[in-house]
């Protein structure tokens, strides 16, 4: 009842017209002043619904959310309330909402944020689905932050046990690269992992991001060539274009032209080709023998793919063997392409346009299937045109005349198109083939008598050209043409019969006509078409130089018309031409060979084949469709002369294809186990990665369901939280969402504050000893090991140290110590308290206290004072120390001063001073106050009670003052920085380095904006600087290079404080 | 690969997007509407359409279903086959779906239209394409499951994985249970033919195809066998047949789907004369140029030829006339005789060939005055069937069944009709 009730309204605001009456009014009643009203009301309900706790209420709205996306209208204002239903247990739900989360997250980046730690909680799922389709939308989510979880994801994905998440995590490496083509080295190696994966699922997608990524690298296809040639035909449909598409480029690189020796495949040598018709038989055992395996391989295992029913499957073969086959053989693909025109007119309309650029060369190969191309009157006009193209190209003389009697039926089709096309088609026949040229001459003047227009028109176009082909004179031709003038209105005729009755004037029978022609356009000159016109002046000029005596007058009447047209070619063309033949000095060179310049003999136009350039353009791309160089081709590499080396396809053992079977733990299990040895990671980080997929897969069995629980209330906590300032302003509630989430990370738990006070004792001073000797030893990289791999392992550990995030926030109980799948290192790096990073004391202590409340704000004359002390506060290290200056600038005593009615948000505590019994009239006091902000700039407020008299007084601290300053060696610092990267790093370049000053006084801006410790730098052009936050020990690194890119870097693990102290650096330089 | 879907229904509305990778913005639509003006102007039909537009920045290609144009959006190079066979995949799933893909079923199950089309693409490549898996991960809707499932609360969407994305025969679902196990398969044969002015045959080829509707519980493992395999000269298969056999033994072998599909396709060669059925006795001419008469006649008589003892049906005869003919007034013998004005085509449905009293139309073309008339002459399409036939002679020999206990019905039907049959006037 609800629901109606909320549908109801809903219709009336869709703008849709309502079936509903009543609702149609109330939305037209309010459409003058309310609309925005209503605008805003809409999504209102629905947000409603979506904070229900029934899932039926939750499902309705999110369908018809889905409804407005599907429809394409805006629905990003409900983001907020969609992304806290992403925890949903509901499958449905969810699913519709990962559906919304990819299409909005990248216009609302920061509160997509919100939804990454469950997909990062879900990639852990036993279940296989839902680990996939986590991976699916973490990856689709468009926002930079996030490049490295998603880097982290795919590559554990990419050992995953289900080949379906294998799948995925291909899919999932294109996105990545998309995102950020930085990373492409490291996605080159997933790559070449996936590449040489076993199942069939899998190949074809991790070609797929082959091609995306790096389709450069031929190199890593080598030892994967023959696998895929094995497995290609189990691969699905889709899979397989793609494949065969990457192994054409592949095999022009590899293999030699098995069309070399001697015989160029074009049919241009028709004689010798027919010549060598009887040696056939030897030739081609030659030629099959000289093939390389491999290549001969690849032909072989693509041929059975021309029956698939998918014709995308058919083009790519044909394609493949158009390319690389030797020409015998690729008549093969013939059958299965004829077979496509029997499919839908789009694949017919595609189909027919690679057979007509192949026609150009292989006649032979079509001509036994000529009666495929006749045209029927139901087809669409472009598949007409391009059979009409394809019966012109396969004409030759046994079969001209059969074409021929096919071209006149469609002389007679009502679709104009058609019989255009026919006529030129006729055309090229004519002056392709000899014996039927005067035939078709004939048929083409007879035409000239058509009763349709169009037809005669086109007719004079063609024989225009044929004349033009032809040796000898065409006088009575030219002149029954000449007679057509009057009668043609197309201008492109006009202008066809014009230049020959120009070209023919000095011709026995044209030379009489010719004057009267041009007296009869001149008179029609203004109406003409400007073709027209430049025809009308070109025969105007020839004629006054072969006959001045009649038509000189004429020639200068035309030309004064044509002087004063509205379009400048035709302008142009008049003032060339008149200086040309009426030259106005005596030195015009050029007019004394104007009749040479005219009359000359021009040479004849080449009728050929629109389709004869496609061939640098791959059949059945999209850029030989277009004949023009689409977005992301890639040219066809040509054929090395002399093949590479074939040893590098060899694989070491012919591994047996494992076909997948429908029990993927135990077989496939075991092959990507056994796999791993060989694959690269083995040798860097495959025990790390190894350790992670124990702790996802065999642990996540055990705790999974107390996890998921205690993950989804925490969430439902959040959402129920966030639901409260809903209405106010949408980033603040990321923000919080954000520090409500981090804070999970500092608590660690009893046990692990032990063992890590053990391991600070017990280890060195030796600077990796955090990252690895303190977890597992049997595990640990040895020192030696470990330093030449830092810049690649260091980014790794910070991942891992993201991705357990969401571990630690669901578990935030002692029993995290119990699951031996999570790495001690990463908890221990969590607190940053190493052995060698030590507390160091503040450079820069402010001494010159500002005013907090005045002493006309205040009404009881007390003045106060504040200033921070950078100290280590006595009572807790979390807090920081507030020196309070109390003034009284009044005559009277001010008794029992105190801190009351403090109102902490939760997370802050304070540590008040004790109150001061009174303060005498022209006193000054000095009191401490520690207030632990617990990491965020949250306003503190609390009332100051003097005489009983309340003063409201406000900190605010500025980021830097919630740190306090470390030090630690270089190498340290660079290590923790190097596990700070992605989302936690913020950075912005100085503009203004020159008015900074020297090196100190950059360092003194930056003590006295941020509580910070300097580091020693041994490279000169950068500052480092080291900090605390104080209440969870969060690491602040700040990086100053000065040099030719000056930058400014913040890494923080809390990403709020890094960006804010950000800021409030760029301030501080600035001023 | 695919960026963005566009479906756009007849009157130009774009009803449903959906974008796999950045949004883009509709504006880009424009492009395709510009050039289905341009057909229209041109007085074209919506087959008209170029498949492939190019615009400064994407690459529109679509397919027209059903009165409805599916627009996907390239950005990069891509095999446009790919595109339009993908496309065509989805218009597949969508009828399994809905029966018919049509504007009206989609706007009634957007949430599921869109759901199958997160399931079918990722990141603008196909993922699952199967009717089988699909079905599995999202159930089609229907009356007594969305009782169901407001009932019990469940959802229409699979939690798990089907089993059938992970083997190797991702077409069929697992765990298929029926009560009756039935196997049905029609053999369709289609004649394309053109015949000329005089009677004789310009083209003719018959093409066939094998439609299943497989009802089996379990895996079962299936062999069809024809008693005269040669006839067959090219064929398509689906997926699940196992080419080997195919290659060495001529038998079908394949665990089908489940559901309808389509086996194979098949081509029977040129070299056997293919039987024409029916002959057309025609007469036809317009007024000549320069009479004064406004009026043409047309006479057709239609007879059985080569029909294997079987009868004509379901004969219809199409006749698109020119642009100038304004009305055509005809009487037929047997049947009934329509005349769109609109569209020019002048329909006469016979029904049955009685070689007894063979049909019959004449009548008048009326054209319209001061019209230019053009000597064209229009061909005539044709549609019948032969039931219980196929004219190619093809014959299924057994069916056998493995993998399983129990007996199956087993029916194979034969269907002869007209695929692309003109007859030029």
């Amino acid at each position: 009842m609800a629901s109606g009730n909320l549908g109801l309204t809903y219709g009336g605001q869709e703008k849709t017209p309502s079936l509903s009456g009543e609702t149609e009014f109330a939305a037209e009643a309010g459409a003058p002043g309310g609309l925005f009203h209503a605008d805003y009301k809409r999504h209102d309900d629905l947000k409603q619904m979506l904070d229900s706790s029934k899932d039926s209420l939750k499902l309705e709205a999110m369908k018809r959310i889905i409804g407005m996306v599907a429809k394409g209208r805006d629905a990003s204002d409900l983001f907020p309330a969609v992304v806290k239903n992403v925890v949903s247990k509901n499958i449905e739900v969810k699913k519709l909402v990962y559906v919304y989360l990819v299409r909005y997250a990248e216009e609302q980046q920061d509160l997509a944020l919100l939804s990454i730690s469950t997909f990062q909680r879900a990639l852990k799922d036993p279940n296989q689905l839902i680990r996939a389709s986590a991976l699916r939308v973490l990856s689709s989510i468009r926002v930079p932050v996030i490049v490295p979880i998603m880097m982290l994801a795919i590559r554990d994905s990419v050992s995953d046990m289900s080949p379906y998440v294998r799948k995925t995590a291909a899919h999932a490496i294109p996105k990545l690269y998309d995102l950020d083509p930085e990373q492409k080295d490291e996605l080159v190696m997933v790559i070449e992992r996936l590449l040489s994966d076993q199942t069939t699922l899998v190949v074809g997608s991790a070609v797929m991001a082959f091609e995306q990524v790096c389709p450069e690298r031929t190199d890593l296809i080598h030892k994967n060539f023959r696998k895929l040639c094995a497995v290609l035909v189990d691969v699905e449909e889709w899979g397989q274009v793609i494949i065969i598409g990457m192994l054409t480029r592949y095999a022009r690189t590899q293999f030699t032209d098995p069309n070399i020796n001697g015989t160029s495949y074009s049919q241009k040598d028709k004689p010798f080709y027919e010549d060598s018709e009887e040696d056939d038989e030897k030739s081609k055992q030659r030629e099959s023998l000289a093939l390389d395996p491999d290549h001969r391989l690849l032909l072989r295992n693509t041929k059975p793919l021309l029956q698939s029913r998918n014709s995308s499957v058919v083009m790519a073969v044909a394609q493949l063997y158009h390319h690389l086959a030797p020409k015998e053989d690729v008549a093969v693909v013939t059958r299965a392409l004829i077979r496509l025109l029997r499919s839908h007119r789009e694949v017919q309309t595609v189909v027919l346009n690679s057979i007509a650029s192949m026609s150009v060369n292989r006649k032979d190969m079509f001509e036994p299937f000529l009666k495929n191309f006749f045209v029927r009157n139901t087809d669409a006009t472009q598949i007409k045109l391009l059979k009409l193209e394809i019966l012109t190209n396969l004409a030759n003389e046994s079969n001209i005349t059969f074409i021929l009697r096919e071209f006149q039926t469609y002389i007679s089709s009502q679709d104009r198109d058609l019989v255009a096309a026919t006529i030129q088609a006729i055309g090229r026949c004519a002056a392709g083939i000899k014996e039927v040229t005067d035939t078709c001459l004939s048929g083409l003047i007879a035409l000239l008598s058509n009763s349709d227009e169009l037809v005669v028109a086109e007719s004079v176009v063609v024989i225009k050209k044929l004349l033009q082909t032809q040796q000898g004179s065409h006088g009575d031709i030219v002149g029954q043409m000449a007679r057509l003038v009057n009668r043609i209105t197309v201008p492109q005729a006009r202008a066809a019969i014009l230049w020959l009755v120009g070209e023919h004037c000095e011709k026995k029978r044209v030379s009489k006509m010719a004057p009267d022609v041009l007296r009869f356009m001149a008179r029609s000159f203004a109406n003409e078409q400007d073709v027209v016109k430049l025809q009308i002046l070109n025969l105007a000029a020839k004629l006054c130089l072969s006959n001045p005596k009649q038509t000189k007058v004429l020639c200068q009447y035309v030309f004064s018309l044509a002087k004063y047209d509205q379009n400048y070619d035709i302008r142009d063309r008049v003032r060339f031409l008149r200086h040309l033949i009426f030259p106005s000095t005596e030195q015009a060179v050029l007019a004394k060979y104007a009749k040479k310049i005219f009359l000359a003999s021009k040479p004849p136009p080449v009728i050929e084949s629109v389709f004869k350039d496609r061939d640098e353009f791959q059949l059945g791309s999209l850029s030989h469709y277009l004949n023009s160089r689409v977005v992301g081709y890639m040219d066809l590499p040509s054929f090395p002369a002399v093949a590479p080396d074939s040893s590098v396809r060899d694989v070491e053992s012919p591994r047996p294809t494992i076909p997948i079977t429908s029990v993927p733990g135990n077989s496939t299990g075991t092959s990507s186990k056994g796999k791993k040895k060989e694959t690269f990671y083995s040798e860097s980080s495959s025990e790390d990665e190894e350790r992670n997929e124990d702790s996802g897969s065999s642990d996540s069995k055990s705790d999974s369901s107390s996890e998921t629980e205690s993950g989804s209330a925490d969430s439902d906590s959040d959402a129920s939280a966030s639901d409260e300032d809903d209405d106010d302003d949408s980033i603040n509630i990321s923000q919080q969402n954000i520090v409500r989430l981090s804070p999970s990370l500092s608590p660690s738990p009893p046990t692990h504050r032990l063992t890590r006070s053990l391991v600070i004792q017990s280890s060195s001073e030796s600077q990796y000893s955090s990252n690895s000797s303190d977890s597992d030893s049997s595990i640990s990289d040895t020192p030696e090991k470990a330093s030449p791999r830092m810049p690649l392992a260091v980014p790794k550990s910070n991942l891992d140290l993201l991705l357990d995030l969401d571990v630690s926030d669901s578990v935030t109980t002692p029993v995290m110590a119990s699951i031996p799948g999570i790495p001690l290192a990463s908890l221990a790096n969590t607190s940053n308290s190493d052995s060698s990073i030590q507390p160091a004391s503040a450079v820069y202590i402010s001494t010159r206290p500002m005013e907090l409340v005045s002493s006309v704000s205040s009404g009881c004359s007390l003045q106060i004072l504040y200033r921070y002390t950078r100290s280590v506060n006595l009572y807790s290290a979390s807090m920081v120390t507030i020196e309070l200056t109390l003034i009284n600038t009044g005559n009277e005593d001010l008794a029992e001063i105190k801190i009351a009615n403090k109102n902490l948000p939760v997370g802050i505590s304070m540590h008040e001073f004790t109150t001061l019994s009174s303060l005498p009239a022209g006193a000054t006091r000095l009191v401490t106050l520690g207030i632990d902000f617990g990491d965020s700039t949250q306003t503190v407020s609390c009332d100051l009670v003097a005489s009983g008299r309340p003063i409201r007084v406000n900190f605010r601290p500025s980021v830097g003052e919630l740190i306090r300053p470390v030090t630690c060696t270089e190498g340290v610092f660079i290590n923790e920085q190097g596990k700070l990267k992605g989302m936690n790093e913020h950075s912005f370049p100085i503009t203004n380095l020159s008015e900074l000053g020297d090196v100190k006084n950059i360092s003194t801006k930056l003590f006295r904006a941020a509580n910070m410790a300097s580091i020693n730098s041994s490279e000169q052009n950068t500052l480092r600087f080291a900090g605390q936050t104080l209440s969870s020990k969060s690491l602040v690194l700040v990086t100053i290079l000065i040099g030719t890119n000056p930058k400014l870097t913040v890494c923080c693990e809390k990403m709020i404080i890094g960006s804010m102290l950000l800021a409030e650096l760029k301030e501080a330089l600035k001023n | 690969m695919i960026h963005s879907l566009f479906v756009i229904n007849h009157s130009g509305d774009v009803f449903m997007e959906k974008h796999w990778r950045s949004i883009i913005p509709r504006t880009v639509m424009d492009y395709f509407f510009e050039a289905q003006r341009q057909v229209v102007k041109d007085n074209k039909g919506h087959e008209d359409v170029p498949c492939v537009i190019a615009t400064p920045h994407h690459y529109l290609i679509s397919i027209y279903h059903n009165s409805l144009y599916f627009v996907a959006v390239c950005m990069s190079e891509v095999p446009p086959l790919f595109v339009i066979e993908f496309l065509h995949t989805v218009v597949d799933i969508l009828e399994k779906y809905f029966s018919e893909c049509n504007e009206s079923n989609i706007k009634e199950h957007y949430v599921v239209v869109y759901e199958l089309l997160d399931e079918v693409l990722d990141n603008g490549y196909p993922l699952a394409t199967e009717p089988n898996i699909l079905q599995e991960l999202i159930k089609p809707p229907n009356i007594i499951g969305n009782l169901i499932n407001t009932v019990t609360g469940k959802s229409n969407v699979s939690s798990v994985l089907p089993s059938g994305q992970l083997s190797n025969v991702p077409w069929r679902r697992a765990d298929v249970k029926y009560t009756n196990n039935e196997a049905y398969f029609d053999i369709v044969e289609e004649v394309d033919a053109i015949i000329d002015k005089t009677g004789s045959t310009v083209f003719a080829e018959i093409a066939g195809k094998i439609e299943c509707c497989v009802r089996l519980s379990g895996t079962p493992d299936l062999t069809l066998s024809f008693i005269n395999p040669r006839l067959m000269d090219d064929v398509s298969l689906h997926p699940c047949v196992r080419l080997k056999r195919w290659e060495n033994e001529r038998i079908l072998s394949f665990v089908p789907p489940d559901g309808s599909f389509c086996l194979m396709t098949y081509h029977v060669g040129c070299q056997s004369a293919v039987a024409i059925p029916i002959y057309i006795r025609h007469n036809f001419f317009l007024p000549k140029e320069n009479s004064q008469s406004q009026t043409g006649k047309i006479e057709i008589t239609v007879g059985p030829r080569q029909t294997m003892g079987r009868v004509v049906e379901n004969l219809q005869l199409s006749i698109p006339m020119p642009k100038f003919v304004l009305n055509c007034t005809v009487t037929v013998n047997q049947g009934r005789a329509t005349f769109d004005p609109v569209t020019k085509i002048l329909l006469w449905d016979v029904g049955k060939i009685d070689p007894t009293k063979l049909p019959n139309m004449r009548g008048q073309i009326h054209i319209q005055s001061g019209a230019v008339i053009l000597q064209s002459t229009p061909s005539v399409n044709v549609q019948f069937t032969l039931s219980q036939t196929a004219i190619s002679g093809l014959k299924v020999h057994r069916l056998d069944m493995f993998g399983e206990n129990y007996k199956p019905f087993k029916g194979v039907k034969y269907l002869t009709k007209a695929g692309n049959f003109q007859i030029r006037m």
